[in-house]
């Protein structure tokens, strides 16, 4: 019996990472055997109790954090917006009232920080420039006297460029003000110290590393305020109460241990791999690599493709089997197209023919040029029936790209 | 559940009349680039029936199966039924559309109508007094 294998190539890593087959036994044991309550005293709790440290103690020595810093929330959005939501808390209580971020933060910190300027705060977002860097020279003259809080993120969960987060680190520690990284797509992906970066509070989620989906946490450092969001019980040191999900956390753990093992030779595969498909991919006539090509994640690609808009080219990458991700207007069921490619100073009618690829750590060569022969034909396709495309080449309109 | 009906990928997938008329008798664009949909239509027209029609779209899936729909509607129909293409009727005959699509049926309606517009402009006739 012969069966047509259909070509699968999950390229939208950035969105979520399959799990591991040790994050799901992880978690199947403890589902199965260790269904016990943390909180309660018989053994049966205890035991929970025992994994949920024991995930907490892994997870921290991953970004060189004491277990204490670590604090279980129900994903990266949750972290976001309690780091930020405390230094602002914080903030309030002396008086200071401004908070430093970035244009193309996710929308967890962004729309938080909206929320925090509806009730009296002052925002200022950075530029990132066209190579989607913030400049650490910026971010020193934007802190003032009354700045509470620096929130940068580690990495752009759309074109993957990498923060100078160590130097901003420093500057923060320098000037006395708060940092928190929202580094959900950089943890188990670059190496993290939080100590050797100066950094006080950092926002991770499971899912973005092999993990469960519904499970993240922020790592707070020692002595740094924290309020709550959810109020109740006593757990996650009276921080975040609700009874733990201990199975999730540990698949959390059990996800992480092993990323962060194989993290050198895991980066130096995609990084190659990436680049293959960059040095493809720029081929195709008026495209561009959206971020700087050099200071970005392991696994991200971001192009934009004129004459073309993102969502037909997702639909018909998905027919011939490869799962990719676009910020055009109508992925994201908005009018306008993806925030971070503005920022980064992209036109709306090119920015709509965006395309992320994002690779996992098991994507081989071939994948790699079967994505960019299939990418390069689709792209030709749909311009050879683009009225855009065809002012374009007829010289009516002039080339963006 | 998929994003789209089997319809609106069928007309996504193999469009229907897509292309260029060098001779049209009538020719629209509406949209624009920067809301990210623009749709061209072409019109063939002899003796009062749409004798041949065409499409050129840059947008999304519904976009482009909303422009092919709207071709298949008119094709071989007398200007006057062709004037009262509506955008619902587009969004019916693919099986329906995401409410946040629907946009697409009506640039589709809108394409037809100004392609139409151009028709009439070029014969100099004003269609309300037709």
């Amino acid at each position: 019996m012969s069966e047509a294998i259909r070509t699968e190539i999950y390229a939208d890593n950035a969105a979520t990472t399959k799990m591991s087959d040790a994050a799901i036994e992880a978690m199947l044991t403890v589902m199965k055997e260790q269904y016990g309550n943390p909180s309660s005293l018989y053994s049966v709790g205890q035991n929970a109790k025992e994994i949920l440290e024991k995930a907490r103690e892994e997870i921290a020595s991953v970004i060189n954090a004491s277990p204490s810093e670590i604090i279980f929330t129900s994903g990266g959005s949750e972290a976001d917006n309690q780091a930020i939501r405390s230094a602002a808390e914080t903030g309030r209580k002396n008086g200071k009232m401004h908070i430093i971020s970035t244009a193309f933060e996710h929308h967890a910190v962004l729309h938080t920080l909206k929320r925090l300027e509806s009730e009296g705060f002052e925002v200022t977002l950075l530029d990132v420039h066209e190579d989607g860097i913030v400049r650490v020279e910026e971010l020193e003259k934007a802190i003032r006297e009354d700045t509470c809080l620096v929130t940068v993120m580690f990495a752009n969960n759309e074109i993957g460029t990498i923060q100078p987060i160590r130097e901003i680190g420093a500057v923060c520690r320098a000037k006395g003000v708060l940092f928190h990284t929202d580094a959900v797509q950089a943890v188990g992906h670059v190496p993290i110290d939080v100590k050797e970066l100066n950094v006080d509070m950092l926002s991770s989620s499971a899912h973005k590393f092999h993990g469960p989906k519904g499970i993240g946490f922020l790592y707070a450092k020692k002595g740094v305020r924290i309020t709550n969001l959810i109020e109740g019980g006593a757990q996650e040191g009276g921080k975040r109460a609700g009874t733990e999900n201990v199975a999730a956390v540990a698949g959390m753990a059990a996800a992480l241990k092993e990323t962060a093992s194989r993290m050198t030779e895991n980066a130096a595969h995609m990084t190659e791999m990436r680049d293959r498909l960059i040095d493809g991919l720029i081929k195709i006539p008026h495209s561009a690599l959206n971020g700087d090509r050099a200071r970005r994640l392991p696994g991200n690609t971001n192009f934009c493709f004129e004459g073309i808009e993102g969502e037909s080219l997702l639909l018909l990458l998905d027919d011939r089997g490869i799962c990719a991700s676009s910020g055009s207007a109508c992925t994201s069921g908005s009018l306008d197209p993806s925030h971070v490619l503005l920022a980064i100073g992209r036109v709306h009618d090119v920015a709509h023919g965006s395309l992320r690829l994002t690779v996992g750590e098991d994507i081989t060569a071939e994948q790699v040029d079967y994505m960019i022969r299939n990418v390069t034909e689709v792209v030709e396709y749909l311009r050879s029936f683009s009225p855009v495309w065809r002012d374009l080449m007829s010289g009516k309109t002039q080339f963006i790209l | 559940m998929a994003l789209y009906s089997e319809k609106v990928m069928d007309h996504f997938r193999n469009p229907r009349n897509v292309g260029v008329i060098e001779d049209a008798d009538g020719v629209g664009e509406v949209g624009n680039a920067k809301c990210g949909d623009i749709m061209k239509m072409y019109l063939k027209i002899d003796d009062d029936i749409i004798s041949d029609v065409k499409f050129e779209t840059f947008g999304c899936g519904s976009a482009i199966a909303s422009s092919s729909m709207a071709t298949e509607l008119i094709k071989g129909k007398p200007v006057s039924e062709a004037l009262e293409l509506t955008n619902k009727a587009v969004a019916e005959a693919l099986d329906g559309l995401p409410a946040y699509k629907m946009h697409c049926s009506v640039l589709a309606e809108e394409a037809i109508k100004s392609a139409l517009d151009d028709y009439y402009t070029r014969k100099g006739i004003n269609p309300k007094e037709q």
